[in-house]
């Protein structure tokens, strides 16, 4: 076993109990990432994190995540270290500031390696819309890793690294998390600082991590949330992100939301999710059916909301300021031609999409009923926690499909998020966990919680975890 | 349904330059998703507030302190095109 | 053509001289070099975010309060989409139809003391753009233009009136005493010139008794009350020509040409704007505590308009003695301490009349001069005790602006006491018995005459004696009253 295959938590131990340097740890990853089979990353800052990890092993005292490294999103803003959000439109962008979120870990101890390949600004399920390239997954070359964080997710799947951001608009962390068979998070609606994560819609973007235990995701968590003078939605959190050692779940009433447990879903998928809740059982929860009638308006919600913010958070791409711009001897021809022409089709859908949603004599048709759409989404969560702890469903409902498969099909891509974007709507914290496999790739449960519920979603997550003993490592995976 | 005129027009809106065939993909694409979006606009909403934040945080003000910001430099340096300390953009008609 | 009236209504954006910019913590900078009061904020860097300057919410409140406005409970910012590359989000962080402050009233006061009563539709926050020179560029020839984001991002407060203006002379007088109040209220420096006060009028015309509103104008961005004033004017006069000819107002934004005084339009190839306004999800609702907005509503400070009735009423000034006191929120303290100390019409005259003259050529205020309210209240005092007469009390005034030294001492030093009444009985006998055909005359009724006595005493005395006292020891002496 090599220091890949190190948990973070067991690379952190390590490193206290002086066995290995976080510079050995950096460069035994760094040495993947030079690989990098699954196409993760679409930067690589090695000497800024050789750099770092010397620093850290200098320090008299290890800070708390000890120095190992540390993939992030392409979405996130990194100072100096090239920021593209998986699209031409930053092509060659280095950002005059970080992300609160990457700087609050960096201060714990991570090191950051590198930016992890994306759909083009997060715009996706499958990262087959980065203007840079397709990610692999692990478990099979020739199917997506998922999206929009597929680089996040496969990176952490193949060891490239023990653990990384993602951000999660409608599943942008749990759906890929689920497809490459390890652990994502979405935590509640402003836990987490956006200051810095690049928009696509802002009143659904959160910021996740991915690792291959909930332990692991729990402790990068435990580092990012709170309150940033940066964020007016950031909130001041309540209690501190514990490390999850629950071992049953006696007591805990889990609902089984029936709405995403029948058409649509692939049976091995929902037999996987099955023989979940069986073992849930066993270790003492209660599991009953939920339903949430209008769950399955979600994505129509969704593709109305988000385009429209994102419509608007994507219009300061202009070529001015920052990025790369058509020559132009007119602004209008600057604009659009700049614009036209580095956008890529998927973003220009949205653009167009949100555009049309909020424009004059559409606006109430469609804006105005999404968001009273999303009360009624908000509500139906609220009375089903009133008689359950916790939401379960499958977090995909299929496994990784073949690369090249839904691209021509718009819609038939948004349906990847149908059970991730009602807990979206409604900014509640969801996890998704690997329960098993089904054709011999992974199968992700998410489970959902009320709003600050992620110590116990942690502690459902990590119970569930040990009785499933799911083997992360792909097959075939090279050491 | 959205016919070319509306494409168009949304087109310019948003400052997106299309060419002919993109403009047709793009009716016909838009089209499809509207169908299935059109699903909301059957929902009896009758006495439903809009939900814009999922949040219930108010009056998160900031204090009036000045922060240190960036070096003219900083501020530059990712523009394509710089005039004696400024942005420059193409004339407008 | 007399049977169609103007109608007009104004929007006014104020920005706020709080000290750093609405949404951001760089200060706003108006003529430091290009783009050095910028962050990754207000260059609308990818990733950032807005946060709410709280002492803009403050000075809009205090705004609203003034202007008789509701306050919304909770009012939320909406974001308001065109491009422009002063704009660098590419949208405008405004209000929509949850402004801070609702509906209200200004009254404002003509010159003949009449009421002219404006009411308000609402007042919002929103941030400023940056600055665009056209013609700076240099690539694409030089017709290319150039941004600095300085004051981009500065907060402004926009107020938007109902169209109860009746004429370009009403729309002036609103405007000077808006500007007057914000300017008491200590929240903007209004500077018309330097663009911190901006106002666009709507204008149009109807028949008179209509109860329909016409096609309007705007009238764009005018950078003098005069030039507003003249521009409105001319709109007018356009638009009665248009309709008297039997045409038809269009809807279009036009511009006062202060050279020519023509009116142009601005209107090129521009398309219909869609500003696609939804609420800003960056932040959060603004809900003041009610406890707040009242504590604001008694900090308020005594406005200009109504300071200037309560003068007239209560302290005995004139209309005009008000005007100018209520010139500045600076004159009306200085005046308020000193009217605390002596009889406030006296102060006023003194203030107004011989202070400010003496001052100009110093070209100081009163509050920045020698001077202090308490020396304007002494002077008035040894006036009215007769220590000093009023031409000596000139003097008494000039050395204390030269000295700094109260008045009663400048009267020691500079001997500018008033003469003992026996004295100057003595010295008008001699100067009556010196000119015994002056005297005749003044027997024979000619009144006019008393100004050579007056004169010559004044010469003799050096100004120590107070003419009306001169003029009786005169009478006394001559006519033996
Ligand atoms: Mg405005
Ligand atoms: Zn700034």
């Amino acid at each position: 076993m090599g220091l890949r295959d190190l948990t973070a938590t067991e690379q952190i131990a390590e490193l206290a109990a002086g066995r290995v340097s976080s510079l050995e740890l950096v460069d035994a990853h760094l040495d993947a990432i030079a690989r990098d089979d699954v196409e993760a990353f679409l930067a690589v800052d090695a000497e800024g994190a050789r750099a770092r990890a010397r620093e850290i092993d200098a320090l008299p005292e290890r800070p708390p995540l000890g120095g190992i490294p540390l993939g992030v999103k392409d979405a996130l803003s990194t100072r100096d270290i090239v920021t593209t959000s998986g699209s031409k439109m930053l092509e060659g962008f280095r950002p005059v500031y970080t992300a609160t979120c990457v700087a609050r870990l960096e201060q714990a101890g991570a090191v950051v390696v590198g930016k992890t390949n994306m759909d083009e600004f997060a715009m996706g399920s499958s990262t087959e819309n980065s203007a840079y390239k397709n990610t692999l997954n692990p478990w099979d070359h020739d199917r997506v890793p998922g999206g929009s964080s597929g680089g996040s997710a496969a990176a952490v799947s193949a060891r490239e690294v023990p653990w990384s951001l993602g951000s999660d608009t409608g599943g942008s962390i749990r759906q890929p998390a689920a497809l490459c068979g390890i652990v994502g998070m979405k935590p509640t609606y402003g836990a987490i600082s956006r200051y810095g994560l690049i928009a696509f819609a802002s009143s659904l973007d959160q910021v996740g991590p991915f690792a291959r235990t909930v332990a692991d995701a729990a402790l990068l968590l435990k580092h990012m949330v709170g309150r940033d003078p940066m964020d007016s939605t950031s909130l001041e959190w309540p209690a501190p992100i514990d490390v999850p050692m629950a071992t049953d779940l006696a007591g805990l009433r889990i609902g089984v939301v029936e709405e995403l447990m029948g058409e649509g879903i692939d049976p091995g998928v929902k037999a996987a999710v099955e023989v979940a809740l069986v073992k849930a059982e066993a270790l003492g929860a209660t599991i009953v059916p939920v339903n949430l009638p209008t769950a399955l308006s979600g994505l129509a919600t969704y593709y109305v909301l988000a385009p429209a913010e994102c419509s608007a958070n994507l219009s300061r791409f202009d070529g001015i300021r920052y990025g790369p711009s058509a020559e132009a001897d007119n602004l209008l021809d600057q604009y659009e031609v700049t614009r036209g022409r580095l956008f890529g089709p998927e973003v220009k859908r949205r653009i167009m999409l949100g555009t049309f949603a909020l424009a004059s004599g559409y606006y109430d048709q469609y804006y105005g009923r999404a968001q009273r759409v999303r009360t009624l989404i908000v509500r139906e969560f609220a009375q089903a926690f009133e008689g359950v702890d916790v939401l379960a469903s499958p977090t995909s409902p299929t496994v990784a499909f073949p690369i090249g498969d839904r691209t021509a099909d718009p819609y038939a891509m948004y349906l990847a998020d149908v059970c991730t974007i009602p807990a979206s709507l409604a900014g509640l914290p969801a996890i998704s966990i690997p329960c098993g496999l089904s054709d011999g790739l992974p199968v992700g449960l998410q489970l959902a919680g009320p709003a600050f519920s992620e110590n116990r979603l942690l502690d459902t997550a990590h119970a569930l975890e040990q009785v499933i003993a799911f083997d992360t490592r792909p097959p075939g995976l090279a050491t | 349904m959205i016919d070319d005129t509306t494409v168009r027009h949304v087109a310019r809106l948003a400052r997106l330059r299309l060419d002919d065939a993109e403009e047709q993909v793009m009716r016909e694409e838009l089209s499809g998703i509207l169908e299935h979006i059109d699903a909301i606009r059957a929902m009896d909403l009758d006495g439903v507030p809009p939900t814009t934040h999922v949040i219930e945080l108010e009056n998160v003000l900031r204090a009036d302190e000045p922060r240190p910001g960036l070096s003219q430099e900083d501020a530059l340096r990712e523009a394509r095109a710089v005039v004696d300390g400024s942005f420059e953009v193409p004339r407008m008609d | 053509m007399s049977d169609l009236e103007p109608v007009i209504g104004v929007e006014i954006h104020v920005q706020l001289s709080t000290r750093t910019k609405m949404f951001c913590g760089c200060a706003p900078s108006f003529g430091d070099a290009p783009n050095t009061h910028t962050c990754p904020v207000c260059l609308a860097h990818p990733g950032v975010l807005p946060v709410v300057n709280g002492e803009a919410v403050r000075r809009a409140l205090i705004i609203g309060l003034a202007l008789g406005c509701e306050i919304a409970p909770r009012s939320i910012f909406h974001r308001k989409n065109y491009f422009y590359p002063d704009l660098p989000k590419a949208y405008q962080i405004s209000q929509f139809d949850i402004p801070i402050c609702g509906r209200g009233e200004f009254t404002a006061i003509r010159e003949d003391g009449s009421e002219l009563k404006v009411g308000i539709t609402r007042a919002h926050l929103e941030e400023d753009a940056a600055k665009l020179t056209h013609g700076g560029g240099r690539r694409a020839g030089a017709d290319g233009s150039v941004v600095d984001f300085n004051r981009g991002g500065t907060p402004l407060v926009e107020i938007v009136t109902e169209p109860d203006l009746r004429s370009a002379a009403d729309t002036a007088i609103f405007l000077r005493q808006l500007r007057q109040t914000l300017l008491f209220l200590g929240v903007s420096d209004c500077s018309m010139e330097e663009g911190s006060m901006r106002a666009d009028a709507n204008v149009s015309v109807r028949p008179v008794g209509s109860q329909t509103l016409g096609v309007k104008t705007e009238l764009k961005n005018m950078n003098s009350f005069r030039f507003l004033e003249r521009g409105v004017e001319a709109e007018i006069a356009r638009q009665r020509e248009i309709i008297a000819s039997g045409g038809h107002v269009q809807q279009e934004t036009v511009h006062y040409e202060p050279d020519t005084g023509h009116i142009t339009s601005l209107r090129s190839k521009e398309e219909s704007h869609d500003y696609r306004y939804f609420p800003e999800p960056d932040l959060v609702p603004v809900a003041p505590d009610p406890a707040w907005v009242e504590q604001l509503r008694t900090e308020q400070p005594e406005l200009p308009i109504p300071l200037r009735r309560r003068l007239v009423d209560e302290m005995g000034l004139t209309q005009e003695d008000a005007e100018v006191i209520t010139g500045s929120p600076e004159l009306v303290a200085y005046f308020m301490e000193a009217a605390g100390l002596a009889d406030p019409k006296s102060c006023a005259n003194w203030i107004r009349g011989e202070l400010r003259a003496q001052l100009r050529e110093l070209g100081q205020e009163p509050w920045e001069s020698n001077v202090t309210p308490a020396h304007v209240a002494a002077l008035v005092g040894l006036l009215a005790e007769g220590t000093v007469s009023v031409p000596a009390a000139k003097e008494v005034l000039a050395g204390v602006i030269e000295t700094g030294d109260d008045p009663a001492t400048v009267v020691e030093a500079r001997g500018l006491g008033q003469m003992d009444a026996g004295d100057l009985s003595a010295i008008i006998a001699e100067i009556v018995n010196a000119n015994p055909d002056q005297a005749q005359q003044l027997r024979d009724g000619k009144d006019k005459v008393m100004g050579f006595f007056v004169g010559q005493t004044m010469k003799r005395t050096g100004g120590r004696a107070e003419p009306q006292a001169v003029q009786a020891l005169v009478r006394a002496a001559v006519l033996g009253e």
